[in-house]
Order: C-alpha cells, then structure tokens, then sequence
C-alpha cells in the first residue's frame, strides 16, 4: 500500500541550504536538506510555522522569495528522464517548466488570483502562455472542462466570475483547474485547503486524490495537519527548524514513529476519534533560527537529550528500508 | 433540578447589511437555546461564519442581541446596566483568538495584568507579587514581569492574555478559538494548562472552536452549529460516537483522521456544497439544500430542538 510500484525518480533535493538575509541577521531556513519524489507517489512534508516546508516547496520552482537565497545545493528535476538542475536553469527555461511541467497551489487562494481578470481568463491565460491551446475559443472550451473536473458547480457561468464573486471553497477550485491547466507532472499543493472549513476541505482532498489517481500526477503537499498527512500520502517527511528529523512510508510514521518530534507532534494532537484523558505536550517552543541551538536543532526541547545532542548535529540515517531518521538514539 | 450558570433563551442578533431600498439582514445568531452548568464546558463547533463567535459576544453583552435573554447566575445580562454590568465583566470573561491583536503593545506585562485590576477599583497589597504569582499559574515567571508583549511567542502571549482574566477570579470564561493561532506542539500545553486552572478555580467554561479534536478534548458537552442555528447538543462522548444529525455526521466524516489505516477505512459520507449565505437563509431546515435525507417537510418547516435521549438534543426531522 505504501509507494508505488515502480520507484523512478521526479524530483531530487540533494544537500539544499536556504538562508535569508534579514536585518536582525541570517536566518538558516533551511539546511542539509536531501530527498527524492519518486513519480507518481503523494509526498508530504508535515511540519509546524517556520520550520521551512513552504520554502523548501518554493525552491523546487526556484521561485525562494527574497531576502532568502539559496545557498547551496541541487534540485535535479528528470525531465523526460534527462536530469537538470532547476536551479542552474536560465529565467526562460524555467518558464517553460513552471506552470506546465510544476504546477503550484498555494494555502490563500484569494491571493492567487488576480482580482481583475475573471476566472476563465486566468485559467486560459495559463495554456496561452505555455501554447498547449491554440487560441482563447478552444481555451474557454477546455476551461470549462477543468472547472466541471474540479467539481464546480455551474462551470459555464463561473469562468464569466471574477474572483470576489467566488466562495473561498470555489477560489480554491479555480486555482487547482489552473494548475492543472497544463496537465503538468508534479502539482505542488502548499496548505491548500488550511483557510477552508472541514467539509468544504474533505471535498478538495478526495479530489487532489481523484487527480493523481487518473491523471498520475505526482503531488508534493505541504500541511501541518496530521489528518490531512494520514489521508493523503503515501511517504511524509517531518521537519523541525529546517532540518528533516525523520521520513518513511505514511504507515510507518504513524505506527513506529522513532523520532522524539514526530512521537511528540503525535502524542500533542487531540484525536477526535479517541477519549484523551491527558495531552502530552512538547515542553517549550521553537527556536529561533538565526541563532539556532547547536547540536540537534530539537535537543532543548528533547526528553532524551543526551550529551552528544548538544555537541554534534546527528545524521539522517536508514533505521529500516526506507526509513531515515535524524537522530543520535538510532545514529549507531 | 441544578440552576445553570448561564441560561441562553431564543438568542437572536441580526445584523443590517447594506440594501439600498429595503434593509436586508445577516441573521448570525437565530434563536438558539442551551444551559451552561458550573463546573463544566461546554463545547461549541461549527464552520466559519456560523455564529459561533457571535454567541460568545452576546453572552458577555460585548454586543446586544436583537431579540432574546441571556441569564447568568439568575440574572438577566441583556438588561444590566452601569454597576451591574461591571460587576458581571469582572465575573465572566474572553480569551480572544489572536494573541497578537489581544494585547496593548506599548504595555508591559505588569501593567497588561493590573490594568483590570485598576478597572475596577481593586488593591493588592503588593502587586508584583501578585501578578508573579498569577504568572507562575500560566507557566511564566518573573524575569518577565516587564516585558513588551513583542518578546513572546504566541503561546506566551496567550498565557499572558490568560493571566490576564485570571487577575479577577472569574467564575466564567469564554475561550475563542484560543489555541487556532498556535502550533500544534504548543496548542496542547495551552489546553492542558486551561483544563488544570478549571480544576484548581472551578471555572466554567465555553469553549468555541472549529477544531472538533480539540473540542472533544476539552468539553463535557458538545453544541454544534449550523447557520445561526444549534442542530445537536450532546455529552461530547456521544456527539462523537453516536452522533444523530446529518451535518454532525458529514462534519464528523470530513476530518482528516490521524491514522492512516482508520482513514483508509472511515465511512465518506460526503455532502456537497458550502454554507448557503446567512443573509437569506433556506427555508424550513437551513441544512436541507446539502442534506442527503432532506424530505419535503424539511424545506418547509424548521425542526425544534428536541430531546431524544437523555441530555442528547437535535433538531431534524429524522428523529
């Protein structure tokens, strides 16, 4: 059940350092960041505010806003089984990967779109660009078509709307039909559903999970929701202060976690399906990361902290096939 | 028969929403009933945009409500006025959503727990002392007595807003959404610290939240609502095991489950659709246009709140 079949690589991060340069000082965003996509499988990256999951999505587009830069490191996309390095890649060639090959959804719809053109322009205006139509009649027509796949109600009407006139659940569906627009290989989905409501967000899960099903999209999705990382994925990556403290199939994470993170980001979120006599919470809060602990960035917030942990970053290593962990109770 | 602390009878608060030539109407809050007991919490959920912070508003009079009474302690909340009404601020209380907007900027901690303090009109011997130790009971300390609220994270500015309310030993307080604007890793120490004070003050407690995982933790007994509306109240452990309306069971189908194999495996009872406006609400049962069971009497005439089992109210035509 975990992963699919055939393990042929999308996308590798290798060795990934983003620093922004701020006026209180450096801020290590992210660092030692290494990690495969494999195609056709549903990625997630789980992690709480600022500990780099948007970024690290933003530097696969090579789209990492300023002050930040990327530092160091590769992102080898295999381009019809040619690797290139997206970030080495010209302004034009990355045009013509973005918006086609890499899709991108981001958590505030209403700031995705532009609230003075209607939805079907901007929907269109996408494949114009990337000439996968030939001209705005056909356009329309296939714009239409994503709007019913999406499940919007009405199609033909909405693509006259423009934004405002949409509920936040349909902005949400105009910005997926325009990232599919172009049927591109990789949709990366930031928190797409965290500003909508719990039914309206079951209804834009079950249909990511329809895309990649008959269109065998790869999606690389981004949350801080346990739920959603349960629902959704097939391998999760949990990141704590730029760093991935541990990755495995989804199963894995959530029956034999080995981090002390990802045991205690487990043991913190209330369950509805559970009676829960007492929470258990992860003392203190997440540091700063211009001046970030030294050592395992997690260690002052660790119930097993040990010497070493205070000393030395640990490794991310294989405990099991496909399996890795950071941390210095399983380094040996 | 146990008088409830607060009694909350036909609530009703409709607010005006432009309209040129006839006045139009958001009904936020439409004639909902229910009881709050002392000692206990009661939970309320919903979607955005249902009424249930409003509700919170109107019991505390921060607003008035267009039709309706709100009794607390016997009392009647809609009616105080000048002394009585400061009297009951002192005794109920609000721990807003937003830790950042609910604290003076330019104010240190100290001043920021004094301040109700001098509201109304009462002395402590010794003040740092007294604001210290209501600091030790939300997890803080005296190295930040005079601190700005910039040099907190969320979750301490939210045990500051806490200690806050603390400082007037109320006997009710109403908790907003108080943890949505945090981390999940500090999310649970703040519950966990809400619940401890409960028991230590006998507080009572109305917890809104639009995260059912956290109401369950918190609540004895759950409300959920609809469009201005309460469609289900039960003991929480009932509203989550066996819960009796269609939009309590499509909300509770619609959350992501911790649990990769219970989520492969859970029920997709799935409705359509998002909440109709608040400005003209469907006839009859506001849920009947997304109801998979809706009948035609659905459409015409609302359902009352009814009581179908011991404490485990709702309001559907089904039952």
């Amino acid at each position: 059940m975990s992963g699919p079949q055939l393990r042929e690589p999308l996308i590798e991060v290798k060795d990934l350092y983003v620093y922004f340069y701020t006026y209180a000082g450096i801020v290590k965003a992210i660092e030692d960041m290494t990690f495969t996509i494999y195609k056709g499988e549903k990625f997630c990256m789980v992690g709480e505010t600022g500990c780099g999951k948007s970024v690290t999505s933003r530097a696969l587009a090579n789209i990492v806003p300023s002050p930040g830069r990327i530092v160091k490191g590769k992102v080898i996309y295999y381009r019809d089984g040619n690797p290139v390095n997206i970030l080495e890649l010209s302004e034009e060639q990355l045009r013509e990967i973005r918006g086609k090959e890499i899709a991108y959804i981001v958590q505030d719809p209403s700031s995705a779109l532009d609230p003075l053109y209607t939805i079907g322009y901007q929907i269109v205006e996408t494949m114009i660009d990337h000439y996968t139509v030939k001209d705005w009649k056909e356009g329309y027509k296939r714009a239409v078509e994503l709007l019913r796949e999406v499940l919007m109600p009405d199609p033909e009407q909405r693509i006259r709307n423009y934004p405002h006139e949409l509920s936040g659940g349909q902005r949400q569906r105009a910005v997926i039909s325009i990232g599919l627009s172009n049927m591109p290989r990789l949709l990366i989905a930031d928190e797409p559903t965290s500003s909508l409501d719990v039914t309206v967000q079951a209804q834009l899960l079950e249909l990511l999970r329809r895309l990649v099903r008959e269109h065998g999209l790869t999606l690389f999705l981004i949350t801080h929701d346990m739920g959603v990382v349960a629902e959704m994925c097939d391998r999760v990556a949990v990141l704590y202060a730029g760093n991935i403290v541990e990755l495995a199939p989804v199963d894995e994470i959530f029956k034999n976690p080995k981090h002390p993170y990802t045991m205690g980001l487990l043991r913190a979120v209330p369950n509805p399906q559970a009676d829960i006599e007492k929470l258990e919470p992860i003392p203190g809060t997440i540091p700063n990361l211009i001046y970030p602990p030294p050592g395992c960035r997690f260690h002052p917030r660790c119930p097993f902290a040990r010497d070493a942990c205070k000393r030395e970053k640990p490794p991310l290593v294989e405990v099991s096939p496909g399996h890795y962990v950071r941390c210095w109770l399983h380094a040996e | 028969m146990v008088e409830p602390l607060v009694h909350v009878e036909g609530l009703k608060k409709y607010f005006p929403a432009g309209g040129f030539l006839k006045k139009v109407w958001v009904k936020a809050v439409d004639g909902i009933s229910f009881d709050i007991f002392e000692g206990e919490t009661l939970g309320l959920v919903g979607e955005s945009g249902c009424g249930k912070t409003t509700t919170g508003r109107l019991i505390l009079r921060l607003i008035k409500p267009t039709a309706g009474k709100v009794l607390f302690a016997g009392k009647d909340v809609t009616k105080l006025r000048g002394k009585e009404l400061k009297a009951f601020r002192r005794e109920a209380n609000i721990v807003f959503q937003d830790p950042y907007t609910s604290l003076d900027p330019r104010q240190t901690v100290f001043n920021i727990i004094m301040e109700p303090l001098k509201t109304h009109g009462i002395q402590v011997d010794d003040p740092e002392g007294f604001v210290t130790k209501l600091l030790y009971e939300v997890g803080l300390n005296e190295t930040h007595l005079y601190r700005y609220p910039h040099e907190f994270s969320g979750g301490q500015r939210q045990r500051i807003a806490i200690a806050r309310i603390l400082a007037l030993r109320p006997k009710f307080i109403i908790l907003d959404e108080p943890t949505s604007a945090l981390d999940v890793s500090v999310q649970a120490q703040i519950l966990n610290m809400l619940k401890n004070l409960q028991k230590k003050y006998g507080l009572t407690y109305m917890f809104i939240s639009h995260n059912l995982g956290v109401v369950r933790y918190m609540s004895n007994r759950i409300a959920v609502m609809y469009l201005g509306k309460i469609v289900e109240i039960a003991p929480a452990k009932t509203l989550f095991e066996n819960p009796l309306h269609p939009y309590t069971k499509a909300l509770l189908a619609s959350i992501p489950v911790p649990d990769p194999e219970a989520a492969r495996t859970k029920p997709k009872i799935q409705i359509t659709g998002e909440p109709p406006s608040p400005i003209n609400p469907p006839p009859g049962c506001r849920f009947a246009p997304r109801c998979p069971y809706a009948k035609d009497l659905c459409r015409q005439k609302e359902p009352k709140l009814k009581e179908i089992e011991h404490n485990h109210f709702v309001a559907c035509w089904l039952y």
